[in-house]
């Protein structure tokens, strides 16, 4: 990363204050043409490459903006078309569903236009800007403004102090995980690594006391049973011997094998532990714009089962499979040190079942992966049903809601189906395998002893550890299963870790530890998906002003409010606190400054004293009384059977929408923040309690900066300015009384208003000549 | 029921439609909007002004006179963008964020598939995928890929 600014005017001094920066080098492959194309004393000052052509079919095309045309060519032909510079030339863009559209006009027609996907969409308007530039430099004469902010050189989004990637363009950055992701957990068994270590020397030492029964089998059939049948009697001090080593050699393997599973197992129990906390961490820190595209069902299933899932593997499997390892690798060696050729024939099945493993491997991977998927999609069901319970029962949507389910569950079934065809044919087929082994060692073995090869103590030695070896070789098959089961898991849970917060920390962070309140927005444009929400928007707003943003639904109010408090980054221009980016500042210590109340106060599971000291667990209980007085909530708690230690419900059911507003302006009001932010604080309750929490929020707005979002405009009264959004716009800033004056789109906002009122205020005097139903239980 | 509307609509040298009510109100920038683009892309057109306000609905395209059909499909050709993927050439990774090379109605290109969520299955068998910039790419009929796109396609359901 360049900054620019300083570089060498090197096309030539007639333009040379135009050109602030040198564009970034032509695309490959286009160089050679344009080139060719240009004058002699003609330089590129900007470029777009178009991905798409007049009929949207995907095909590469560049537009050049150089010091005395436009340019534009397309990769199908050799064509080109050129503009040179003259009045009345406007060079505009647009987008509609993910196709951006560039549009050259006259002061009476369109002259040409193209299209672009919107990954170009930066570049497009940077071409705008650098055209527009030329376009007044060259008509004329007087040198545009120099920018005089750093700006990014692949998009030229302004850099602000400590920034030293653009923001935009780092996002940008898409890279798959690697296939190896089990390996990926060494991160998280790092700490652990003394009692892994011991854990393995223990598993080595247990696996060699178990192979030292079968090895005993030998000289017991060699030099007492055999020399018996031929006559001669048994040496009971010998068999006593060997059997003592048997006795001794079991009781040695049962230490050392609990020892070893009960260290390993309490390691893998805490790596487990500590890969669900990271995950739950680090999903924390991820935008709002994560979890609006994420349910919330296969996100639990992710940090509960799967990180379970993984720890049964680490604990249990890995284990079988690291000892069923050492256990092969030292049969081999015995066997190989006993008789080289009875011991080769044994081992020739080996290489069959490993490539079967190899061959299922494969198969069952995907299978699994997509059984996960398919239980994601379960529990789904249920995360979407159970939240909504009131409104599938009051449509009696119960039955459907059942078949939803039911065809979830199928194909769950099925897929499970699919996999276990594949599965069940794999456990079989290895013990047949196992079966041929042993016949193959018989038939050999007889056929060594017959020969006068071996003894007949080496053959049952070599069947005890077979049969041992094959057994092992069939639990070893199992851990196909299991590993791919836990790298699907793996998988799931690294999705999560690996996903880079579309809200970034900054890499050099500007630490501000008092905020005064000033806001300031920039050119601020946000585009959700291909939708463009906002755009351009710029608005300066002093400490202790009170702003209101006013227009329909859908203008962008709450958009703005998302962006100021960094739930998503803007997409283009900047926003400024105290007059630095709000990218360049730690995320969680920005929102410090903020207090946030919104339409649906969220309550959580705990007391309501726990509930207002959310946002400061550390308050006094003092404290947490002045700020619910403060937000007129401490009479109505002390009315609850607990006062302030009475429990609220997940989501605050035992008390009213305006009972659970005013705890949450107290909740705000306890973190005294300079910087206050209502959206629709008061449209989900009546018009009574409005007032009611218009006068807690008169004592919570009283010298903070606040900016306030409401439907009904008379709750802005009191606002200094007043901000009407239209479609993602400003259109009007003023006071109540100033755009009243003027009779613009805040006149019709209010006059239509105006008139709902009244309606509602002669239904509201029907309402009181009922008789009152009573507090809320 | 062919009648002819009771509005004109007529394409101005900015390349923009103009609507004409029958009380002689004109209205520029005028933008057909498909209602049910995926489910029943001829039913339900909506002609609406560049503030968004419906103008004209139009129950059916094929009702239509001939003229006004033909001017209102290639202003819709020009505005729709959805690819429909015939083939999968290759993707990069099964793990997302993965890179997809699709052959599509419009040519061969790649983009980036963000997570297995944003594919989305609709009605029957057909796929709506989204990528990384919100661009939406069509699979009308998942079974009526070929085999090996169908492979690299069943690793991401």
């Amino acid at each position: 990363m360049t900054s620019a600014t300083d570089s060498p005017p090197s096309h030539g001094a007639a333009f040379a204050a135009a050109v602030e920066q040198t564009p970034s080098p032509l695309p490959a492959g286009w160089s050679a043409r344009v080139q060719a194309q240009l004058a002699a004393d003609e330089a590129v000052l900007a470029w777009l490459e178009i991905d798409l052509d007049a009929s949207l079919r995907f095909a590469a095309g560049l537009i050049l903006v150089t010091n005395t045309r436009l340019l534009a060519m397309s990769s199908d032909d050799a064509s080109l078309r050129a503009w040179p510079y003259q009045t009345g030339l406007r060079l505009s863009r647009s987008d509609h569903a993910g196709v951006g559209t560039l549009e050259l006009c006259t002061t009476d027609a369109r002259l040409a236009q193209w299209h672009y996907t919107l990954a170009a969409d930066v570049a497009a308007g940077r071409l705008i800007d650098h055209f527009a530039r030329q376009l007044d430099f060259t008509l004329t004469g007087r040198p545009p403004p120099a920018p005089t902010q750093r700006l990014c050189a692949s998009c030229e989004t302004p850099l602000l102090a400590g920034q030293e990637q653009c923001p935009l363009c780092s996002k940008e950055i898409h890279q798959p995980p690697s296939t190896w992701t089990l390996l990926r957990l060494g991160r998280f068994a790092r700490p652990y690594r003394g009692q892994l270590l011991a854990g393995f020397t223990l598993s080595l030492l247990s696996t060699a006391a178990t192979l030292v029964p079968p090895y005993l089998t030998m000289p017991l059939m060699d030099k007492v049973l055999i020399p018996y049948q031929n006559g001669q009697l048994i040496d009971p001090a010998l068999v006593a011997l060997y059997l003592s080593g048997l006795l001794g050699a079991a009781l040695l393997a049962w230490i050392l094998g609990w020892a070893r599973t009960y260290i390993l197992a309490l390691v893998s129990e805490r790596i487990g532990a500590d890969l669900r906390t990271a995950t739950y961490e680090h999903l924390l820190t991820l935008s709002q714009e994560y979890f609006g595209g994420k349910r919330t069902g296969d996100l639990m299933a992710r940090i509960g089962s799967e990180t379970d899932r993984i720890n049964v593997f680490l604990s249990l499997h890995l284990l079988d499979f690291a000892t069923d390892v050492l256990m092969i690798l030292m049969t081999t060696v015995i066997l190989m040190s006993i008789d080289v050729r009875l011991a080769l024939v044994t081992l020739l099945p080996l290489p069959i079942i490993a490539w079967l493993i190899h061959i299922v491997r494969e198969r069952l991977r995907t299978g699994f992966e997509r059984v996960d998927r398919v239980w994601a999609e379960v529990t789904n069901v249920l995360a979407d049903t159970i939240p909504g319970i009131r409104v599938v029962k009051a449509f009696a949507q119960e039955a459907r809601e059942t078949s939803r389910f039911r065809t979830a569950n199928a194909h769950n079934l099925e897929v499970n189906d699919r996999v276990n065809k594949i599965w069940s044919l794999f456990s079989p087929t290895v013990t047949l395998l196992t079966e041929f082994g042993l016949l193959i060692v018989w038939a050999f073995g007889i056929w060594q002893i017959a020969s006068d090869h071996i003894s007949v103590g080496v053959l049952t030695a070599f069947l005890a550890y077979i049969s041992r070896f094959y057994l092992r070789l069939d639990s070893m098959s199992r851990i196909v299963s299991v590993t791919q089961k836990a790298a699907a898991g793996a998988k799931r849970i690294f999705d999560i870790l690996d996903h880079v917060s579309s809200v970034p920390e900054p890499t050099t962070p500007v630490h501000l530890p008092q905020v005064s309140g000033r806001i300031e927005l920039r050119g601020v444009g946000f585009r959700y998906g291909t939708r463009s929400v906002t755009r351009d928007i710029s608005i300066a707003i002093a400490p202790g002003e009170m702003v209101g943003l006013v227009g329909h639904s859908g203008s962008g109010k709450s958009t703005l409010v998302n962006l100021i408090c960094r739930f998503y980054d803007v997409s283009e221009g900047a926003i400024l606190i105290d007059g630095v980016d709000i990218r360049s500042l730690p995320v969680a210590e920005y929102r410090k400054h903020i207090g946030l109340v919104l339409q649906e106060p969220f309550l959580f599971f705990g007391t309501i004293a726990e509930n207002i000291a959310y946002g400061k667990p550390e308050a006094t209980r003092a404290e947490v009384v002045a700020a619910a007085r403060a937000a007129h909530a401490h009479e109505f708690i002390l009315r609850l059977p607990h006062g302030y230690d009475s429990l609220v419900g997940e989501r605050g059911q035992a008390l009213s929408g305006g009972e659970r507003q005013r705890i949450s302006i107290a909740r705000a009001l306890l973190i005294d923040p300079p910087i206050l932010i209502l959206d629709e604080a008061t449209s989900s309750v009546d018009t009574s309690t409005e007032k009611e929490i218009q006068k807690a929020l008169d004592n919570l707005v009283r010298g903070r900066t606040t900016i306030a979002i409401a439907h009904r405009l008379s709750t802005l009264r009191d606002a200094d300015r007043l901000v009407v959004l239209d479609r993602g716009s400003v259109v009007e800033v003023g006071s109540h009384a100033q755009l009243m004056a003027c009779e613009g789109h805040y006149y019709r906002l209010y006059q239509a208003q105006a008139r709902n009122v009244d309606q509602e205020d002669s239904l509201r005097s029907l309402d009181l000549a009922r008789p009152s139903e009573g507090e809320r239980p | 029921m062919i009648g002819a509307p009771d509005y004109r609509l007529q394409r101005n040298p900015f390349g923009r439609l103009e609507l004409t009510t029958a009380d002689g109100e004109t209205h520029v920038g005028v933008v057909p909007v498909r209602a049910f683009p995926i489910s029943a892309p001829d039913e339900g057109i909506g002609l609406v002004d560049p503030d968004g306000h419906e103008l004209a609905w139009i129950a059916r395209l094929s009702e239509l006179p001939e003229d006004l059909r033909r001017l209102l499909e290639s202003e819709l050709a020009g505005r729709e963008f959805v690819p429909e993927i015939k083939r999968l050439i290759s993707v990069s990774s099964f793990a997302t964020p993965s890179t997809w090379e699709v052959e599509t109605d419009r040519r061969t290109t790649r983009f980036v598939l963000k997570g297995e969520e944003d594919i989305r299955r609709l009605d029957n068998s057909a796929l709506l995928i989204a990528d990384s910039h919100g661009m939406h790419f069509l699979i009308r009929d998942r079974y009526a890929l070929d085999a090996p796109s169908r492979r690299l396609l069943d690793r991401f359901l």
